[in-house]
């Protein structure tokens, strides 16, 4: 019998799988990376608007005061932060670290708690 | 053939390379624009508009732009071929990420020297 090969699975069977720690934070990787790519042009309006001015730089500090553009340039900075972090446990995947059960589940872990940590931190200090 | 045409460099190992590199371009880029906005909390203006009309940090942000293309171009490369089997969608799509890096490369140019 010819073998099936590889095939694709619906999205919707994704909900009967258990996912491991290493697959939750290589998936965030990649979103954050969408989200990242999807705002370059929010990142470079706010750049050109931050070196227009004084007036522009002090709107783009005062976020505007539109709770909008304060949400976009939190979900930018924390997408970028945690696209960092896990980006930064990829790159030490590719020399050979984390590549085991226990020390891939605790790098893992490692990453979405700072993760969590620096994205509630940002919101924070946007706050103050 | 059209993961091929569309891919950065035609070559997996090359474009696996040019995104660890380019990522390591880009974090030091954003470390260091992170250490210069906490080390003059709180940032004025004249700080920041002098940030970017220093020689060194100029040439550094167009290195992060071109980091920046690079890596987005392998990354959503890699997303589109997984999740858009369509091949004219992903053509499209592919087509018109590229028109855009060219489009925020020089936009961003304007907003470093105009």
């Amino acid at each position: 019998m010819k073998p099936l090969g590889p095939r694709n699975i619906g999205i919707m069977s994704l909900l009967g799988y258990r996912f491991p720690l290493a697959a939750i934070a290589s998936i965030l990787h990649r979103i954050s990376g969408i989200i990242l790519f999807l705002l370059i042009p929010f990142a470079l309006w706010v750049l050109h608007l931050s070196l227009a001015s004084q007036m522009s730089f002090l709107m783009v500090k005062d976020y505007f005061g539109s709770p909008v553009v304060a949400f976009l340039i939190w979900l930018m900075l924390s997408a970028l932060f945690y696209h960092l972090i896990a980006g930064l446990k990829h790159l030490l995947m590719d020399i050979g670290f984390f590549e085991e059960k226990v020390s891939g589940k605790v790098a893992s872990s490692l990453v979405l708690v700072i993760g969590t940590v620096g994205i509630i931190g940002i919101g924070v200090w946007m706050l103050c | 053939m059209l993961s091929q045409i569309t891919s950065l460099t035609r070559n997996g190992l090359k474009d696996w390379y040019l995104q660890r590199f380019s990522a390591i371009v880009l974090a030091l880029y954003f470390i260091f624009i992170t250490g210069f906005v906490v080390g003059h909390h709180p940032l004025g203006f004249q700080t920041w508009y002098a940030l970017f009309h220093h020689t060194i940090s100029k040439a550094f942000t167009v290195l992060a732009l071109f980091a920046l293309i690079i890596h987005a171009w392998v990354g959503m490369w890699t997303v589109f071929t997984d999740y858009v089997p369509n091949k004219c969608l992903r053509l499209l799509l592919i087509s018109l990420m590229i028109v855009a890096f060219v489009l925020y490369f020089v936009w961003a140019i304007q907003i470093l020297w105009f």
